[in-house]
């Protein structure tokens, strides 16, 4: 039986790991922004082959779980509106907001699908002419040029009851809040593929150059993510800091030229609510005044009510790179994936759900 | 101008809600759709039960179906319908006899569907040696059900001194697994609206009865078989070493996946442990048997993939974990939730 193992070679990772152990001489701690490079940390155990010098901290890179209670709110809220139908990506209808979740507002008879495109909550609006049809639109700069397609579809059909509660994040602005508020000490940013792939490694170019921190973009396989280290902490060794590329058959410096038009064309910049962060600076993406006829918050009057925060959920200090889940109390005690008290062990990228689900057996 | 409807479409016969009245209609679809191809004669007495003589330890359970979409490369709900009620069976070490046979048609389905579905299920209940002896059929309003939902109960005969159970592993037995994971999942996903992809990979949707009737006739010390479907294979070893009071190990190098699985697998985010199967089987055995059970089982057509992927262990505080490529160890958790493609 063949299979696909041109990623996951152990000849070649053991080849990295020396090659890391003889570079990573001085103490260092990296981030890995995205939270589908914690889930492939965790997946393959990479913590166990690094040598003591080098820390991994988990950070922000998860679209699901940095999505404010407040802005859940809103889709919940919004979903309760007679003849509307909600639309969503699947990890979002569990993760709870305030008071409820989205999931329990279908029990309780709001209509909510789960769609795994905005393509294809176009379509449901095509077909349910009469209703009004609402993306709930979470994501990064990776789904973002799907979701301002699919806005330009619809103006082109002269579909009128397709609209997008936009909820959706770009990243280069929360790692330069992060690095600001001085709470992580980071020596390395292991910087997200599919963003890159989108926005071009040449985005990361300040965190290089202002802060003076080596960048890397990786991509998911643990080969990939080895190699990455492995140039960090070549970096880390020699004292430099510039942009690299670890993932180079998904990432160019420049990134998707057509993706980013179509962002450009449909989205502009907005201050945004990131959970356990709070408001940062153009760090949203919001509609071009000339789409308001597609914004849910323009079309349709609701009340999200008051935001209430889970007590004693750290899914904050987490995101932020602070804590691990490892230090929170209700970790596997109170909060796991059948009953998640915060997004983090919700969403399949969650630092939470990925520290649950593979741990670190030393069987 | 108005779009031309050709009389082909309009002719093409539906199942209407008098489908399911219980009057002549009804009547017609068992006798026209259903009989023609599942008649035999315990079916055809058409009683309020069917009635037929069994001996010894009897083996009974039941599965609905509601896959969506119905057709898919390798197989159909009908197919899938059948296959799973066998191989809940004969993990059991049962010997599968009898099914039953329940449709839950939603209104506007084409005959010719159902036709093809019948002839499915007709297909797979051959191949198993089984009988459908007892039927229903219902029609529901469009949109109280999508196409078709099937349940299947069977019953099926366990010889003296057989006693398999997801109970019975014990530190030391090696672990089979009959061949690639994920075919299933990933066919069916493959062919889901909003995700479609190219691929030339097929369920692995199967009856196992025989195959699992092979590897008994070689070893009595067989102590535990389970069928890895929905949750996948990480759900299945989860649930025998939870049964059983007892640890697993299994080895990532030795788990045989399809290139086309694990690429889809890269592409959508997933991990091929937790996708479904409906042609594999787990089989726990004691240690000196492996080797023979294995070789068994490689003979089949259906277990041409198997290999031995990992042992039981004494209980530890993960109910399985798993070497990685890279010497390194994690532990494998149940499924929670549907597994979805990522969003980033």
């Amino acid at each position: 039986m063949e299979k696909n193992k041109s990623y996951s070679k152990p000849e070649m990772a053991a080849g990295l790991i020396q090659s890391i152990n003889q570079h990573a001489v001085k103490e260092a701690r990296y981030m890995e922004f995205c939270g589908s490079h914690t889930v492939s940390v965790m997946r393959n155990g990479l913590r166990q082959l690094l040598p003591q010098a080098l820390t991994l901290t988990s950070g922000p890179g998860c679209p699901v779980c940095v999505t404010d209670n407040s802005e859940l709110d809103k889709a919940i809220a919004l979903a309760k509106i007679p003849d509307v139908i909600v639309t969503s990506f699947g990890d979002m209808i569990r993760v709870p907001g305030s008071h409820t979740t989205l999931q329990e507002a279908k029990a309780s008879g709001s209509d909510i699908r789960v769609v795994y495109s905005p393509l294809d909550a176009l379509e449901i609006a095509r077909s349910n002419p009469q209703k009004s049809v609402i993306f709930i639109a979470v994501g990064f700069e990776t789904t973002a040029p799907t979701v301002a397609a699919s806005i330009l579809q619809a103006r082109q059909e002269g579909l009128k009851n397709y609209y997008i509660l936009s909820l959706q994040k770009v990243c280069p602005p929360v790692i330069r809040a992060l690095l600001d508020s001085g709470e992580v000490n980071l020596q390395g940013l292991i910087c997200p593929g599919h963003v890159s792939a989108v926005i071009g490694a040449n985005a990361w170019n300040f965190i290089a150059e202002e802060y003076g921190i080596p960048c890397v973009v990786a991509g998911f396989e643990a080969l990939d993510i080895l190699q990455c280290i492995e140039m960090l902490a070549r970096q880390t060794e020699k004292g430099e800091a510039k942009v690299e590329i670890a993932y180079k058959r998904g990432v160019t410096f420049d990134g998707n030229l057509t993706a980013q038009n179509v962002l450009a064309q449909v989205f502009e910049p907005s201050d945004a609510e990131w959970r356990g962060m709070g408001n940062v600076p153009n760090s949203g993406l919001k509609l071009r005044p000339e789409f308001a006829d597609f914004d849910a918050e323009k079309k349709f009057e609701f009340d999200p009510g008051p935001t209430k925060v889970q007590k004693g959920c750290i899914c904050g200090e987490v995101l932020r790179g602070t804590k691990s889940p490892l230090e929170c109390k209700l970790f596997r005690k109170i909060c796991n994936p059948l009953n998640p008290i915060g997004p983090c062990m919700v969403s399949s990228e969650g630092s939470c759900a990925a520290y649950y689900h593979y741990g670190e057996s030393n069987d | 101008m108005p779009p031309i409807i050709t009389t082909e479409k309009v002719m093409t016969e539906k199942i209407l809600l008098a489908h399911g009245s219980g009057g002549s209609m009804s009547q017609s679809i068992v006798n026209n759709n259903i009989l023609s191809l599942l008649g035999n004669p315990i079916l055809n007495r058409l009683d309020d039960s069917a009635v037929f003589e069994a001996q010894g330890k009897i083996a009974f359970t039941t599965d609905s179906h509601v896959v969506q979409p119905i057709f898919f490369p390798g197989g159909d709900i009908g197919k899938l319908s059948v296959c799973g009620t066998v191989n809940d069976l004969s993990v059991m070490g049962a010997t599968p006899l009898y099914l039953s046979l329940a449709l839950i048609i939603e209104e506007g389905l084409s005959k010719d569907d159902l036709h093809k579905i019948i002839s499915s299920i007709k297909e797979a209940a051959d191949e198993a040696g089984v009988q459908i002896v007892t039927g229903d059929t219902k029609v529901v309003n469009r949109g109280n059900a999508d196409k078709i939902f099937i349940n299947t109960a069977g019953i099926g005969v366990i010889a003296d001194g057989i006693d398999i159970s997801g109970h019975n592993a014990k530190p030391g037995n090696k672990i089979i697994l009959s061949g690639t994971i994920g075919d299933h999942g990933i066919a069916v996903l493959s062919k889901r609206e909003g995700i479609g992809f190219e691929t030339k990979l097929e369920s692995d949707s199967a009856p196992l009865n025989k195959l699992i009737a092979e590897i008994m006739q070689v070893s009595n010390k067989i102590n535990c078989m389970r069928d890895p479907t929905r949750g996948g294979l990480s759900s299945t070893l989860n649930e025998i070493a939870e049964q059983s009071g007892v640890s697993i190990r299994i080895d990532e190098d030795k788990i045989p996946v399809r290139r086309e699985v694990a690429a889809a697998c890269e592409m959508l985010g997933l991990d091929p442990l937790y996708i479904a199967n409906e042609g594999k089987v787990v089989v726990v055995v004691e240690a000196e048997d492996a080797e023979k059970v294995l070789a068994q089982i490689k003979k089949n057509k259906y277990g041409q993939n198997a290999a031995i992927i990992g042992e039981v262990t004494e209980k530890h505080n993960a109910k399985v974990t798993m070497r990685t490529p890279f010497g390194t160890s994690r532990i494998v958790d149940m499924l929670v939730g549907e597994p979805l493609p990522r969003i980033c």
